[in-house]
């Protein structure tokens, strides 16, 4: 129901629910076409870092994201994305909290995160399901090696393919 | 604040710092590795581990600023204390040495450091229980890298076996710093903060005896020691880290990113 609708005849309280329920869904919609930084085929939300928005009695709308890694060094970029995304989608007052507790997990990453990565070329964390093969993005093969535990961000590791012979980024489990 | 919760918040803040400064001077000591390291991944690997070290040492360093309540943020603490100041243990302030010192090292601090998190995860402080949480995932992966290496290492050739065997030797003593519980450490244990050290040293030492035997080392027997940077205390190393460090703080005063 949107805002307009609730005027009609309706009680006050619902009215200011649902006016407060569309800016919460504005600011979610907004969120989720914003890159990640340093995984552009990302979103904020598919990865999983968004962790709440909830309207607070200030009328400040509260943010809520928990870093992916403590020395993220994107930390900081996505903080000032998040703002302006909400600033662009006229959601009026907001803030971006950091929230630690419960640690961000890989596991939280969107099934259409784990799509857009393996579409994107980077083999998407195995989380629970650890003996499920590391596939080649490239030729599928499960014929791979890790070559370095860590990669070009904090959040994935090198791998190579034995059969075509080509690096992979594999993101890590957390 | 009643004066026994004001006693508990001082005290804390000092814990605090013991494990801030743990993860700010160990990963500034392996950032020195950035563009050195033997190979293009281990440079990242350990580059990656510094990140995270920094980025455990600015949650810790940002709450001991609140405990402290002089309105000091991380960067002052990180940047304008004097070395007496810093209470992280003088193993990590020790030279890196040659990569497999550097990998003794870390296999040595990062086991202490995951049983330590563990711990802390259930601290009865909940900033504290949060940031360990966090931390504890890290320190995890960081160990995978540091023991995998260890292996490699004390397993390979005669050289890297006696590189390896020799720099254990070389850092062992500095461990017994990481157990010898103060009061600082009793009193936070008394208030189901920080864990026993005892119960950590147990764990630590199951797994490095796991660890050392994978990669065919010995372990070095204990030694009488004498240097105990968490008490301000430390090997003549640590000035020269916080002069390269706090170069920038100290001749622009105040400069932020």
């Amino acid at each position: 129901m949107t805002a307009a609708a609730a005027t009609v005849g309706a009680p006050a309280s619902p009215c200011i629910s649902d006016a407060a329920e569309a800016r919460v869904a504005r600011a979610w919609a907004a969120l989720g076409v914003v890159e990640d930084p340093e995984i552009p085929a990302l979103s904020l939300v598919d990865l999983g870092i968004v962790r709440f928005v909830k309207p607070q009695p200030d009328g400040v709308l509260q943010v809520g994201v928990s870093p992916t890694y403590t020395g993220c060094p994107a930390t900081e970029v996505i903080r000032q994305l998040i703002e302006q995304a909400l600033e662009g989608a006229g959601v009026g007052p907001a803030a971006v909290i950091h929230v630690l507790s419960p640690a961000w997990s890989s596991e939280w990453i969107s099934a259409e995160g784990r799509r857009k990565l393996a579409a994107y070329g980077i083999v998407p964390p195995r989380d629970a399901d650890s003996s499920r093969p590391i596939a080649c993005p490239r030729c599928h093969s499960v014929d791979t090696e890790c070559i370095s535990r860590f990669g070009s961000t904090p959040c994935k590791a090198l791998h190579r393919c034995r059969q075509c012979l080509e690096p992979f980024e594999y993101f890590k489990c957390i | 604040m009643s004066a026994a919760a004001t006693h508990v918040a001082r005290l804390l803040f000092r814990y605090v710092l013991r494990v801030g400064d743990l993860s700010l001077v160990l990963g500034q000591r392996l950032g020195e590795w950035v563009g050195h390291a033997p190979a293009l991944e281990e440079d990242l690997g350990l580059a990656n581990v510094a990140l995270d070290l920094i980025g455990q040492a600015r949650l810790l360093l940002a709450y001991a600023g609140e405990l402290e309540g002089r309105e000091r943020g991380e960067d002052e603490i990180a940047f304008l204390r004097e070395q007496g100041e810093y209470l992280n243990p003088t193993l990590v302030e020790q030279p890196n040495g040659d990569f497999g010192q550097t990998i003794v090292r870390q296999v040595l601090i990062g086991a202490f450091q995951l049983e330590l998190y563990e711990r802390l995860a259930n601290s009865a402080d909940d900033r504290l229980a949060a940031i360990a949480a966090k931390a504890v995932k890290e320190s995890r992966y960081h160990l995978r890298f540091s023991s995998d290496w260890l292996a490699r290492l004390g397993d390979g050739t005669t050289e890297s076996h006696a590189r390896v065997q020799s720099a254990l030797e070389r850092l062992w003593p500095y461990t017994t710093e990481l157990f010898a519980e103060d009061d600082l450490d009793r009193e936070m244990a008394d208030c189901g903060i920080a864990p026993r050290l005892a119960e950590v040293r147990a764990a630590w030492s199951a797994r490095i005896d796991t660890l050392l035997a994978e990669a065919t080392l010995e372990r070095p027997r204990d030694r009488p020691y004498q240097w105990f940077g968490k008490r301000g205390e430390h090997s003549e190393h640590l000035g020269y880290i916080l002069a390269d460090m706090q170069y920038l703080q100290r001749a622009y005063p105040g400069e932020r990113w």
